[in-house]
């Protein structure tokens, strides 16, 4: 009953990061239609740049903000420079294009800072609290736990609250409208993309350090895993993103926990080809029926 | 002025959306002669083919056989995944560890019959047919799971089995031994061909043949009549429904050819080496393939060719690179491995972009480009 | 009496084949002029082609003496125009109110796009009940009275609709109509009305453009059309 709990409290704040990376995916989804598979390699690259920054100057907060700017950038950067050529004659021409990235960039960290595992500072203990007798979360789960709640506040507000994320919402659902109406939508797909990014730099700094450690090939499975988070919530759905990343921290944990961690892969499979056959459109699909 | 104005031109029927695609995808002829003149044509072409490679290993050195027995391993995996990417739009990521699937099989195979001392020259096509065999039957299975999928989570899910076999060779441990991985005898010349016959020679002539074989099935099968169902299917599902291809049936059986050939190349790849490990079969393996495939131009057959010679040549590259500068071992070890993955991913991002078509379509361009100029030199 | 829009010999098309050919004619400032045709005659294509959805092949589009050609989309309702697509283009998704306030998003003036918002609703009261409504909830024509308010925020001075009436209760279209009227004999708005309804576009127009096969076959005051029965005959059918 304990190990319950403990793998419960635990598939929640590993489900957190998957959550946050799931939204990433959903993000560009809903601004471009298409699944950004460069999303892990690109968080493995911001987290280098972040924990540059923690190890050059001690500290672990500017290291995090550079890690989002960095992310911003790059977000920014791919849009403006790869995606927005992507040809639409061909279909498999995004996906084709991201993983021709993904190569890269691990490529370029390969070289500039070795395939090496690096250690990572954390700012919080990731020793497991007892509560009654019962090893619960550690500070650096809650921490966790915390930045991506705020995270998906904050997203949330940005995108009922403020203009921008007006513009955005109705750049992603009719473009050519909202074109006519002023909405200036290919930077919209910019600002999309940069959001997404930062959104997976955030959560790549929070992966890194909870046994990944930093690594160019960090992110690989955790790619899938988010993926397959973001396709039990739909894609569409960033509500579903959040509750699919739980979802599949939580199962994942009870595997892992009571099966071992080689299983994870296999669990992962299992788990979104299910999803997939059953309920294409994800768990919370609305009526509106989906091309998968 | 009149003259140059479009309306005054007649032009023809703007080309509907399904055949801009086609347009990305050379090698994919209208018409093509069915039957038995085809099919000698590419006996013909790959006889002539195999004989001039034969004639060429005589003069190589065993280093660079081994690189000639590569090409032939990956040209068999190539040649059936552009067959499934491009003919078909199927876009699967998990080439690699079908590669693996092929791979372990010759290597438990082979590794059961030495275990029981059971020898002779008829193990190694009978262990490389098994290899297609299983690879074949991991196909179907996927296959089906990918008939009901589409682009992007067709992609996600093969990705996911990329992302499998170091996980299935740790929790099957006492079959794949783990990440040490397996080893089996090393294949050696006949005794037929002389006492002093380079192995890497023979190792090579093996390679070639298994991938002349999938060479000439996949020619054959792209101008079959099931090639003109994979492409009706890839352009347009419900005009294919209407036409009456059988939609998922097509697309199943596009994707156990594909994988039958990634198991006859895993296969191969395996006996080149005497080993198999998961590391080799690393997510890795799975976009240098596609690489291998984008950068030939997906749906060609000579694309395949293509792709599977820059796979083993740009593979060598920063050893090519750190023997000819002298570079710091520092930044020498960096470049190692990670060279080769740079100059891939960049030419997957510039191919994709500036040449979708890829070397074969881009050749196909410009032929077209300097045709047209000179039929219209005004403009 | 000066022309707000000069459209001069413009062609275009999707793809290599041209849609429109050569197309010619005027809108004179504060008036409705009607283009005509049957289905398919390339009605929308041009008022995408005057927006710059789609890039002429040839000819020009002067804007209150300006040339539009290089001018992006997005930069047509800053400087005063406005333009309904056909079918509506009220985004499905968003609520009534939101969709609204899109229409003013681009506006450095916020009080006045408020304001702008608030006399829709005045206009509108359907509307002004309606405002958390998601935009599919809406009927027909509340839809209507959506895409229009919303291109009214922008306080356009041409303003271009693809087939209003379409799919409307005959009622309803005519108040749509009756309003264009108003608010081009108001406030100054000139409208330029692409209508499958010929009867109530020639009711309210000044001018009838009748187009066929991509071309202007006839521009001439709307009154002409109404009375002259051998002309509607000839050019519109009826
Ligand atoms: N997206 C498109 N692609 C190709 N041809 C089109 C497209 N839209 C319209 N057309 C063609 O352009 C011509 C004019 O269409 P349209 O402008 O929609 O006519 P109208 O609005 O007068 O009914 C028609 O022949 C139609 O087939
Ligand atoms: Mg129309």
């Amino acid at each position: 009953m304990d190990r319950f709990l403990f793998l419960t409290l635990d598939g929640v704040s590993t489900g957190a990061v998957y959550a946050a990376f799931a939204l990433a995916l959903v993000l560009i989804w809903r601004a471009a239609r298409l699944v950004n598979f460069a999303q892990g390699a690109m968080a493995v690259a911001t987290a280098y740049v972040g924990y540059a920054v923690v190890s050059a100057t001690g500290s672990y907060w500017l290291g995090l903000g550079a890690a989002v700017l960095a992310g911003l950038a790059l977000g920014a950067l791919v849009e403006r420079v790869l995606m927005r050529f992507v040809g639409h004659a061909n279909p498999l021409g995004d996906v084709i294009v991201a993983l021709g990235l993904v190569l890269l960039i691990q490529a370029v960290l390969g070289m500039v800072f070795g395939n090496e595992y690096r250690p990572t500072a954390v700012p919080f203990d990731t020793d497991a609290l007892t509560v009654g007798g019962i090893a619960a979360m550690s500070p650096y789960d809650l921490w966790v736990l915390g930045a991506v709640v705020v995270v998906v506040a904050l997203l949330a507000l940005l995108f009922t609250r403020t203009s921008l994320g007006l513009r955005m919402r109705a750049s992603a659902f009719a473009p050519e409208v909202s074109r006519l109406l002023g909405v200036q939508v290919s930077r919209m797909l910019t600002v999309g993309w940069a959001l997404a990014a930062a959104v997976g730099a955030l959560a790549g700094m929070l992966v890194v350090p909870t046994g990944l450690g930093l690594h160019p090939h960090a992110m690989d499975l955790v790619f899938v895993i988010a993926f397959t988070a973001a396709v039990v919530g739909g894609l569409d759905s960033p509500a579903g993103a959040v509750v699919g990343g739980l979802l599949v921290g939580l199962i994942l944990s009870y595997v892992t926990g009571y099966l071992g961690p080689d299983t994870t892969p296999l669990a992962v499979l299992v788990l979104l080809l299910a999803v997939l056959l059953v309920r294409p459109g994800g768990l919370f699909s609305g009526p509106r029926a989906r091309h998968v | 002025m009149t003259a140059t104005r479009p309306s005054e031109v007649p032009t023809e029927r703007p080309p509907a959306a399904p055949s801009a695609l086609r347009r990305l995808l050379p090698g994919a002829p209208g018409s093509g002669t069915v039957g038995g003149s085809t099919l000698l044509r590419h006996l013909i072409v790959a006889v002539l083919a195999g004989t001039a490679v034969v004639l060429l290993t005589n003069q190589l050195p065993p280093y660079q056989n081994l690189q000639v027995a590569r090409v032939g391993a990956f040209l068999c995996v190539t040649a059936g995944y552009t067959v499934l990417v491009g003919l078909n739009g199927q876009l699967s990521l998990g080439h690699g560890a079908l590669m693996a699937t092929g791979a372990y099989t010759v290597a438990l195979v082979q590794q059961a019959l030495a275990d029981r001392a059971v020898q002779g020259r008829w193990i190694l096509p009978l262990s490389l047919l098994l290899a297609a065999g299983v690879t074949a039957a991991v196909g179907l299975a996927i296959g089906l799971a990918a008939a009901r999928l589409r682009g992007p989570y067709l992609a996600g899910v093969t990705l996911a089995v990329a992302t499998l076999v170091p996980a299935i060779t740790t929790i099957f441990t006492d079959v794949f031994n783990g990440e040490q991985g397996l080893r089996f005898p090393a294949e050696t010349p006949p005794a037929s061909l002389g006492a002093y016959f380079q192995p890497e020679r023979w190792l090579a002539w093996v390679a070639l043949l298994a991938a002349l074989v999938t060479m000439v099935l996949m020619a054959n099968l792209v101008r079959s009549r099931f090639g003109r169902s994979l492409r009706a299917v890839r352009d347009d599902e419900v005009a294919a429904r209407l036409a009456g291809i059988p939609v998922a049936r097509t697309q199943v059986l596009a994707f156990v050819v594909s994988a039958a050939c990634a198991g006859l190349g895993g296969g191969v790849y395996a006996v080149l080496t005497g080993t198999v490990a998961p590391g080799k079969f690393a997510l890795e393996l799975s976009l240098f393939l596609l690489m291998a495939i984008v950068i030939g131009g997906l749906g060609s057959l000579a694309g395949a060719v293509w792709g599977a010679v820059l796979l083993v040549a740009l593979q060598d590259l920063p050893s090519l690179l750190t023997e000819t500068f002298t570079l710091p071992s520092g930044l020498a070890r960096r470049l190692e491995g990670n060279l080769a993955l740079a100059v891939f991913g960049l030419t997957l991002v510039v191919v994709m972009l500036a040449a979708p078509g890829g070397l074969q379509g881009a050749a196909r361009d410009l032929l077209a480009r300097l045709g047209a100029r000179r039929r219209h030199p005004s403009r | 009496m000066t022309a707000i829009l000069e459209v001069d010999e413009l062609s275009s098309g999707y793809g290599p084949v041209p849609v429109l050919r050569d197309v010619t004619f005027e809108v004179p400032t504060g008036t409705v002029t009607a283009i005509l045709g049957a289905n398919g005659a390339g009605k929308t294509t041009l008022l995408r082609t005057l927006s710059g959805l789609l890039r002429p092949t040839t000819g020009r589009v002067r804007f209150d003496g300006e040339d539009l050609r290089g001018v992006p989309v997005e930069r047509l309702v800053r400087r005063g125009l406005a333009h309904v697509p056909e079918g509506r283009g009220v985004v499905a998704e968003l609520t009534v109110e939101e969709n609204l306030r899109l229409g003013g998003l681009w506006r450095r003036d916020r009080a006045d796009a408020r304001r702008a918002q608030d006399e829709v609703y005045q206009l509108f009261d359907p509307l002004a009940r309606r405002r958390r409504h998601a935009g599919h909830q809406l009927s027909g024509g509340e839809r209507q009275m959506l895409a229009l308010g919303r291109a009214l925020i922008a306080r356009p001075r041409l303003l271009l609709l693809d087939e209003p009436s379409l799919g409307l209760a005959p009622r309803v279209s005519g108040q749509i109509m009756t309003l264009l009227r108003q608010l081009c004999d108001g406030s100054g708005l000139t409208v330029l009305l692409v209508e499958q309804n010929v009867r109530s576009a020639l009711g309210i127009a000044d001018q009838g453009v009748v187009m066929s096969l991509g071309r202007v076959v006839m521009a001439t005051p709307a009154a002409q059309l109404r009375d002259d029965e051998q002309l509607r005959h000839a050019y519109l059918g009826f």
